[in-house]
């Protein structure tokens, strides 16, 4: 247990110092969203009524521009050949960075969507349901986009192909997510139906995630 | 304890690096592994640490603790150092103490490398032979009995490379066992040598 903590702190502290890149995806997320109203025009009602995608699309794309080099870090500077020979599971290890990771870069785009609401129009209750679906939903983009860094970890230039090899994953994620959100804003379906599914996804997302990153680290270290 | 491989071999990207390889290694000795480039030192060691599969032969580590497998018992020390740049001396030795299974308190081992005057520099600011000195402290702050060192000498100065062979003779008095890669000598007298032949 030690060592995980160990890792936890260590991924965090490498996470916020410099060069380690928390912000940079919810830098990333500000400017997508915040460049969309320029580009539709100032139609209110049309912006409410994309608000929702949008955000979810925001996310999306940040939470996987700053996920390739978590990995590829350590296989390059010889880190994953010592955790590989560390008396620990390499899928307790790989959770542990995953939630490390969610922490510094999943959440500050939870905690960012209200601001961003703003700009695109959405009630503060439709903020608030999109900001709980993407609360539900962001854990599930990190681990399957982990997923996509390991398979490329020892790829030089692996950030776009896992952009290409993800996205059609987390497909299921994108339908809930948005249809949730939607469903509490105009409905006719309740909240909680596409909510809930998105849970499941997420938990599942979580659970394979886990077992493939560390099945496909497993192979990267020959 | 004695460490002992029989009959490997070893593919690597199609390419048979070496076959019918047969070694062994008792508690107290070294053995050093010599050959010209490419013939499969690194790799050797890389098989042993449990990073590469071999496609035949044994390996096995009798008179060790049977609940762990050889990589966990063994101290890989490649090419790379295994630092991150942001981080200090001291915390980068401290996690890997903490996550290999040893202590945090590594002040013992960043004094025995000569590292302690800059224990709270970021390991950014380090030259090659810092970097390799406090990849060597790793040895110390965890106790593990096989020692997998791939050219230990190399960007280390000649005090450094005095201080590690009294550390491995230390290693090697208290029963501990050292495989490593040279091109020369790591500074040991008259260790066990193993020659690889060429690339084929």
């Amino acid at each position: 247990m030690t060592a995980l903590a160990a890792l936890f702190v260590r991924d965090l502290r490498l996470a916020i110092r410099v060069g380690g890149g928390a912000l940079i995806g919810v830098l990333f997320f500000l400017i997508v969203v915040t460049l969309v109203p320029f580009a539709i025009g100032p139609d209110l009602a049309l912006l409410a009524q994309v608000g929702p995608a949008i955000l979810w699309l925001g996310a999306l794309l940040a939470s996987l521009l700053t996920l390739d080099r978590l990995l590829a870090i350590d296989h390059e500077d010889g880190s994953l050949d010592l955790i590989l020979t560390a008396p620990i599971a390499l899928e307790a290890t790989v959770a542990v960075k995953a939630i490390a990771h969610w922490l510094t870069t999943g959440l500050p785009l939870v905690v960012a969507t209200p601001l961003l609401g703003l700009l695109l129009n959405l009630e503060p209750q439709a903020t608030g349901a999109v900001a709980l679906t993407l609360l539900v939903g962001t854990p599930a983009l990190t681990f399957l986009g982990l997923v996509g860094a390991a398979v490329t970890v020892a790829l030089r230039r692996g950030g776009l192909l896992v952009a290409v090899l993800v996205l059609p994953l987390t497909v299921p994620v994108l339908i809930f997510g948005v249809a949730a959100s939607n469903a509490a804003i105009v409905g006719p379906l309740r909240f909680g139906t596409p909510f809930t599914i998105l849970g499941g996804v997420a938990l599942m997302s979580i659970v394979v995630g886990t077992f493939a990153t560390a099945a496909a680290l497993r192979h990267a270290a020959d | 304890m004695r460490l002992s491989g029989s009959d490997l071999a070893c593919f690597r990207g199609g390419r048979q690096v070496f076959a019918g390889l047969s070694f062994t290694v008792e508690a107290g000795e070294a053995l050093v592994v010599l050959g010209p480039n490419g013939a499969g030192k690194s790799s050797l060691l890389r098989l042993v640490a449990g990073l590469t599969a071999h496609s035949a032969g044994t390996l096995s580590l009798a008179g060790g603790n049977d609940e762990l497998t050889i990589a966990e018992q063994a101290h890989y020390l490649g090419h790379l150092d295994a630092l991150k740049p942001s981080l200090s001396v001291t915390e980068n030795l401290a996690f890997w103490s903490r996550f290999l299974g040893g202590s945090e308190d590594c002040a013992a081992a960043l004094e025995a490398v000569g590292l302690a005057g800059i224990a709270r520099l970021p390991a950014a600011y380090l030259s090659a032979g810092q970097r390799r000195r406090l990849s060597v402290a790793r040895l110390i702050a965890i106790k593990r009995p096989l020692w997998l060192l791939d050219e230990p000498t190399t960007a280390l100065d000649a005090t450094a490379q005095a201080q590690l062979a009294g550390l491995m003779r230390d290693h090697l008095a208290g029963g501990g066992l050292i495989l490593a890669a040279a091109h020369g000598s790591i500074g040991l007298d008259a260790p066990k040598e193993l020659r690889l032949g060429g690339p084929r």
